[in-house]
């Protein structure tokens, strides 16, 4: 359908004034960009970086909960806990399709992935040590992921806000069953409790870093807006989530690790601490707790699915080569 | 890589609701048969459709944005192509 060959031809003017202010006008009046439009090098670019990143998050990001699946504590919790790495799969692969559609192999960004070159959401190298994780997964980590793609259902690229969508009607259920299992263990016996409290005390704040640097430092955020790729600041983003989610906690009884945390009656948002970058910058460097056990197990998973690959690839091709001998014959 | 490329093929879903085949997306896979499979995985995980196709994306042929004016831009002055271009009195009722 996306006929990326056309797109080749196209990279000759590349930075022509008048395309790129033909582009602008087309962003700007909300049009959607699609895969053979003309878009400026640096559009397409930023668009295969945070797609592909986005689409290795979810793949990566089914690590720390398939940890769980086999100990789930019920067949209820066990199977949603599935269905729930399953969609996490099947975002990865809705994303990796459109970050393909910009003219880049499905190839190329698993490579891009396994040699360390391209980064992943830091939240999946956090370990995964309690069943209450499971929950504070779904109710932060997916409720921050949320947050943040609700905006990109309206991105300019066409492909990406339709990913988007499919992605955000999901992640709700992700999301439910996360605060259900929380409030199971809140309002269980105290050693339940207390396994909410401390994991809710390990996640809180790596969830706040999700939303990336505060404005003040983060790079791509003004051509990003221009572009209609972000619609939000970091900041704002990170403020509307601690706001939803903040009442939710105090609901279940749960306290927040942030001595700062206080709701500001006069803007009607809650105030925090301030964030650990330091810590931000040491996981997303590759120093986080479970750097190297996540790529050690995606390469793993790669390497001994090959031979699968290869004997799917040469049965398609024995199967056609004998069904043309068979036309063949016949004719 | 040393692999050799799987092929892409797009995804088209009829829902429930008796609507045609609508385009939902692409995937790779070694052939048709699993296609069908991963299109089902993928694609039909909440009861999203009735029938899957899938199409190799290499027998498609798409028109050129570039064309874009040349192909669709001539309807746009062709108001008489509407119902709304042709007057009807009031009194025939609605028609």
């Amino acid at each position: 359908m996306y006929a990326q060959a056309l797109n080749v031809a196209e990279k000759a003017h590349a930075d022509d004034p008048e395309l790129r202010a033909r582009f602008q006008a087309r962003v700007d009046a909300e049009e959607k960009i699609e895969p053979n439009d003309w878009m400026p090098e640096g559009y397409r670019r930023t668009l295969v970086r945070q797609i592909s990143q986005h689409a290795h998050s979810e793949i990566v990001g089914m690590l720390p909960e398939g940890n769980w699946i086999t100990r789930a504590p019920s067949l209820k919790r066990k199977a949603a806990l599935l269905a729930k790495v399953q969609d996490e799969g099947g975002h990865g692969l809705y994303l990796y399709s459109a970050a393909e559609t910009l003219g880049v192999s499905r190839e190329e960004l698993v490579e891009q992935l396994l040699t360390g070159k391209a980064k992943y959401s830091s939240i999946f190298n956090y370990p995964t040590p309690s069943w209450a994780d499971m929950g504070m997964i779904g109710w932060l980590v997916d409720g921050a992921a949320i947050m943040n793609q609700i905006p990109l259902c309206r991105c300019s690229y066409g492909p990406y806000a339709r990913a988007m969508i499919r992605i955000c009607k999901e992640e709700s259920f992700h999301q439910r069953q996360g605060y259900e299992i929380v409030m199971t263990l809140a309002k269980g016996s105290p050693a339940q409790k207390k396994m909410a409290q401390d994991s809710l005390n390990r996640w809180w704040w790596p969830a706040l870093m999700m939303f990336g640097p505060s404005d003040k430092d983060s790079q791509h955020s003004d051509q990003n807006m221009a572009w209609k790729i972000k619609r939000f600041s970091n900041d704002d983003l990170r403020q509307k989530f601690i706001d939803a989610t903040v009442p939710q906690g105090h609901f279940l009884g749960l306290t927040f690790p942030d001595p700062d945390l206080r709701f500001n009656a006069a803007t009607g948002h809650w105030e925090h601490g301030p964030i650990d970058w330091s810590e931000f910058n040491r996981v997303v460097r590759g120093e986080g707790p479970c750097n190297r056990e996540r790529l050690k197990a995606r390469q793993k998973a790669h390497d001994e699915g090959v031979w699968v690959r290869e004997a799917a690839l040469a049965h398609a091709e024995k199967r056609a080569a004998r069904k043309a001998a068979a036309k063949i014959a016949a004719e | 890589m040393t692999e050799k490329t799987m092929p892409l093929w797009e995804v088209f879903i009829r829902s429930r609701t008796g609507l045609s085949h609508r385009h939902c997306g692409s995937l790779h896979a070694p052939d048709a048969e699993m296609a069908l499979q991963a299109a089902r995985d993928v694609y039909t995980r909440r009861g999203e459709g009735l029938s899957i196709w899938v199409v190799p994306s290499s027998a498609i042929t798409a028109s050129d944005p570039q064309d874009k004016d040349a192909l669709f831009e001539p309807t746009a002055s062709k108001i008489y192509r509407h119902p709304t271009f042709y007057e009807v009195p009031e009194e025939v009722g609605h028609m």
